[in-house]
């Protein structure tokens, strides 16, 4: 069952100078966990802001739920979840009356839902008379998402949650993801950072309003056309420049203590460890690496430049 | 790398009430070095690092920034510094020329040098055709490395960046780094805070903060050998994973 | 109905938390009571002043004898020498010289015109100005009555007319106006404040996806508004009563009735800058703007709209407040009903409903 149908979307701004959304078509099956991979500007909130009635598309249309996202506004509205990019909650309100607000908004109370946002807010709990203003970044995520979870929506609309947050409060909002799955809400997030993608059942890379690829992760990845690289030397920034200058090297991007090369043609990679050395590089590593999704975003957007 | 010492802290503390959101920081940093500041949200990165600008009193503790000390010379020390923040950094409503000529004019450069530096950053980020647009027209990617330049568009002895490449693509990201090899490459000093731990990789030392104390500090790699781990990633999640300040 | 108590809940928290917001909604009233009551009221009370009678004749003196019960004045001494007024001015904290020249009884009666020399010390222009209308009031007065006993038609002109107001009082009008002035700032400035903050901090957006109806979102922040001001209206009734000692002539509810109205028309008024504006300082800008410079220049309660040229007349007239002044002057103080006010109240009415149908029309169900 098709939970969120987006059919040849297009969204613009300023009449029509700005295009934020360009003719995008995806859906997004009952149960799953669906990411929406891409850039600040990219068009993700835009997105996301027609799917919870808050933008009409300029033209296209779209369902979530099976109800028209203009038409049936009002329907809509009853069944989904959504938690804003700059969602800031009541700063001056505390965490529980916070919570007790968006319940009665949403005509249910904290005990009705409770067993669904149980795991979070057991954490919250402890700090429930202070006011939300006063808690940390990863916390006040975390009161966001019980917040949209309160009256068990079908659908959770999450536009970029993990931005500006740390490491490790990413890594423990995605458990929460995965534990909400459970519960069978659908749940659609957006996000900048590439490595969260392969956390997701399946994503949508999307650059300047264009879906770049959709599929799962695994699928994406396995369709990175070339082997990948990984070479590590004692001077990488130099070496990032002089790999750049090689003719027989198509593609060469930093990748954290690796540099991630690909090659026009494959048998030059027997050449390169001994014309780094020679070039007065020293500790050459060469290896073959599984590319990742944020190689393959690389490679669309690069293509992408291109062909245009 | 040279080895002056450009960054120089002794037992730095900032004390709210009760809270000492920094607790007594030292270390140095050299000229030219890209000093990777990481640390968990809340842990205390922003306090320091405005304490290092100049931009708010410590409470105990000593610091030298470009060979000014942070108690007495603060104006001094904002003179010989960049700073660029992911929340602002340029006037959106200006274009971008108009942006360089107001932040040459603000660290009293004359207005002939503004004219010659801006326009060899206009023809470096490739901004010929975007010179006379409203910054709020640029793509965010563009914006930061327009800020970053104009952030050393004074030739600062330090530049410092807070999470400069949030929210960036990942092509565009990259390209930033560049800069930051480049003006590394100069001699400018970058202190940078990012969420990107690849980019913590870049960087030739990181210090990890951890509620309001500096846990660790040393290169990626040595930082990955001490703890046993392959990327930094886990280094950081070994290290933040026992904070205790979760929710201040 | 849960949803609604949840929001004022919500609303007055935010209120209650918030120090300066409270100081603003809270002690403005109060402030501006005793500012305009006492300390920028035109009234001056007790004015020392001296009489040079050159005519000592009848005339002379029943006018000295009105100055001297009038409330106002409180004569000083009688000189005789023309030098002496210099020096009361100088040395002695006079106010006020009033000289009737030889033969003023006569001339009066005989040519029908007389003429009394008011001299005063303008280096306070205010106090100079307003004394001497108070004593060219009381010559008026008593040239009045003399007309009327003897049925002379004396030709007397005098520049100075007193047509409202006639003792002065500087209370009558300020309270009225503070009153709008209170209202109208509250209600536009905090509902369109309240409403952009939640758009600024994205719990706007929250509120729009759900499946609480947003006119009510809209209707549920403009509530905790309306009985704040009715309370800040009791506040300034009660300090206008016991501490200016203004009268309440005519009907206290019909007084409430009307200014339900005004509140209505200010929620509307801070409802369409909400749905205008994008930032809280955007916002507040344009309320003070749009409203709290007309309000002050152009209800007629601090300049008189009477002096004001054309065009400032005609633009007063699609100033709320305005028309809420003339009705509240002629409840309070004129002590009169509905009868008398109906068409200010039809124009006010008129104008709330332009107001709110505009900025429910605007207000949008969605973000664009």
């Amino acid at each position: 069952m098709t939970d969120v149908v987006l059919d040849h979307i297009t969204k613009t701004y300023e009449k029509g100078s700005v295009v934020a959304v360009d003719d995008v078509s995806f859906s997004v099956e009952k149960g799953e966990l669906f990411g929406l991979i891409g850039p600040d500007g990219a068009g993700k909130s835009s997105i996301f802001r027609m799917l919870t009635t808050l933008l009409k598309p300029d033209s296209g249309f779209a369902t979530v739920n099976g109800s028209d996202t203009v038409k049936d506004y009002r329907d809509i509205r009853k069944k989904v979840g959504y938690m804003p990019g700059r969602f800031s909650l009541y700063q001056d309100l505390t965490v529980e009356e916070n919570l007790t607000f968006f319940a009665t908004v949403f005509n249910t109370t904290i005990h009705e839902n409770y067993d669904l946002i149980k795991d979070i807010y057991v954490q919250l709990e402890p700090f429930k008379d202070r006011r939300a203003g006063k808690l940390s970044g990863g916390m006040k995520q975390k009161l966001a998402l019980c917040c949209a979870l309160i009256h068990r929506p079908t659908v959770l609309f999450l536009d970029e949650p993990t931005t500006g947050v740390d490491a490790v409060s990413r890594k423990e909002f995605w458990e929460m993801l995965k534990r909400l799955k459970t519960h069978g809400i659908t749940i659609l997030v957006s996000t900048p950072y590439m490595d969260e993608a392969t956390l997701c059942e399946r994503i949508a890379l999307i650059q300047g309003g264009k879906i770049l690829s959709i599929d799962t992760p695994e699928e994406i990845i396995r369709r990175f056309p070339k082997p990948l690289y990984s070479v590590r030397c004692n001077e990488m920034s130099r070496l990032l420049k002089e790999l750049r200058s090689f003719a027989e090297i198509e593609s060469c991007n930093g990748f954290g203590d690796y540099h991630h090369i690909t090659f026009h043609n494959e048998a030059e990679i027997e050449k390169l460890k001994d014309r780094l050395i020679k070039a007065g590089y020293s500790e050459v590593e060469i290896r073959i690496e599984e590319p990742t999704v944020e190689d393959c975003f690389i490679r669309l957007m690069k293509s992408l430049d291109n062909g245009e | 790398m040279e080895n002056e010492v450009v960054i120089k802290t002794e037992n730095l503390t900032k004390a709210f009430g009760d809270f000492i959101a920094a607790n007594a920081i030292t270390f140095d940093v050299y000229k030219g070095e890209i000093f990777g500041f990481l640390g968990a949200n809340g842990a205390g990165k922003t306090t320091a690092m405005r304490m290092l600008c100049g931009l708010s009193t410590p409470t105990s503790g000593k610091a030298n920034i470009a060979g000014f000390d942070i108690w007495t010379q603060t104006e001094e020390i904002k003179k010989h510094i960049g700073y660029m923040s992911q929340k602002f950094s340029l006037y959106e409503d200006l274009t971008v020329r108009e942006n360089i000529r107001f932040f040459g004019g603000i660290y009293g450069l004359k207005g002939k040098e503004i004219r010659q530096k801006g326009d060899a950053i206009i023809k470096k980020l490739g901004l010929e055709n975007e010179a006379k647009k409203l910054v709020k027209s640029l793509p965010l990617g563009w914006k930061q490395k327009l800020a970053f330049s104009i952030a050393i568009f004074h030739e600062p002895k330090i530049v410092f960046l807070d999470e400069p490449t949030g929210g960036v693509d990942p092509v565009t990201r990259r390209q930033f780094w560049d800069l930051i090899y480049e003006a590394s490459e100069r001699g400018i000093t970058v202190f940078v805070t990012t969420h990107y731990m690849d980019e913590a990789e870049y960087c030739n030392r990181i210090s990890m903060m951890v509620d309001g104390v500096i846990k660790a500090l040393d290169s990626p790699k040595k930082l990955k050998e001490n703890y046993g781990v392959e990327t930094m990633d886990e280094v950081f999640y070994e290290l933040a994973r026992g904070a205790q300040r979760k929710a201040d | 109905m849960k949803q609604f108590i949840a929001f004022f809940t919500k609303e007055f928290l935010h209120v209650f938390r918030d120090r300066k917001t409270l100081l603003l909604l809270f002690g403005l009233p109060v402030v501006q009571i005793v500012l305009f009551g006492f300390a920028l009221s035109n009234e001056i009370k007790n004015s020392k002043i001296v009489i040079f009678d050159y005519a000592k004749d009848a005339t002379s003196r029943k006018i000295i004898e009105k100055l001297e019960v009038s409330k106002s004045f409180e004569i000083e001494k009688n000189i005789t020498r023309v030098e002496d007024i210099d020096k009361s001015f100088r040395a002695e904290n006079i106010k006020l010289a009033i000289v009737f020249p030889a033969n003023f009884g006569e001339d009066l009666v005989h040519l029908k015109n007389a003429s009394v020399q008011i001299i005063a010390d303008a280096s306070d222009p205010n106090t100079a100005n307003t004394l001497t209308s108070y004593a060219t009031n009381v010559i008026m007065s008593y040239q009045k009555e003399m007309m009327q006993t003897r049925n002379i038609p004396y030709s007397i002109n005098t520049e100075m007319r007193m047509l409202y107001n006639p003792e002065l009082k500087g209370t009558t009008n300020f309270v009225p106006g503070v009153m709008a002035l209170v209202m109208l700032l509250i209600c536009v400035l905090m509902t369109s404040v309240s409403i952009v903050r939640e758009k600024e901090n994205g719990t706007m957006e929250v509120l729009l996806v759900s499946p609480f109806n947003p006119f009510l979102v809209v209707i549920s922040k403009a509530i905790p508004y309306l009985i704040l001001s009715l309370f800040n209206l009791i506040v300034i009734l009660v300090l206008s009563v016991y501490l200016l000692d203004m009268p309440i002539n005519g009907n206290i509810f019909l007084l409430f009735a009307e200014s339900a109205l005004l509140i209505l028309a200010a929620l509307s008024l801070g409802l369409l800058i909400s749905t205008l504006t994008n930032s809280q300082q955007e916002a507040m800008l344009f309320s003070l703007m749009g409203m709290l410079l007309p309000t002050m220049m152009l209800t007629g309660f601090m300049f008189p709209l009477e002096n004001m040229p054309v065009p400032l007349q005609v633009i007063s007239n699609i100033v709320p407040s305005k028309w809420y002044y003339i009705i509240v002057k002629s409840i309070m103080i004129k002590g009169l009903g509905f009868s008398a006010i109906w068409k200010e109240t039809l124009i006010l009415a008129g104008m709330t409903a332009l107001l709110l149908t505009i900025s429910i029309r605007k207000f949008n169900i969605r973000l664009e």
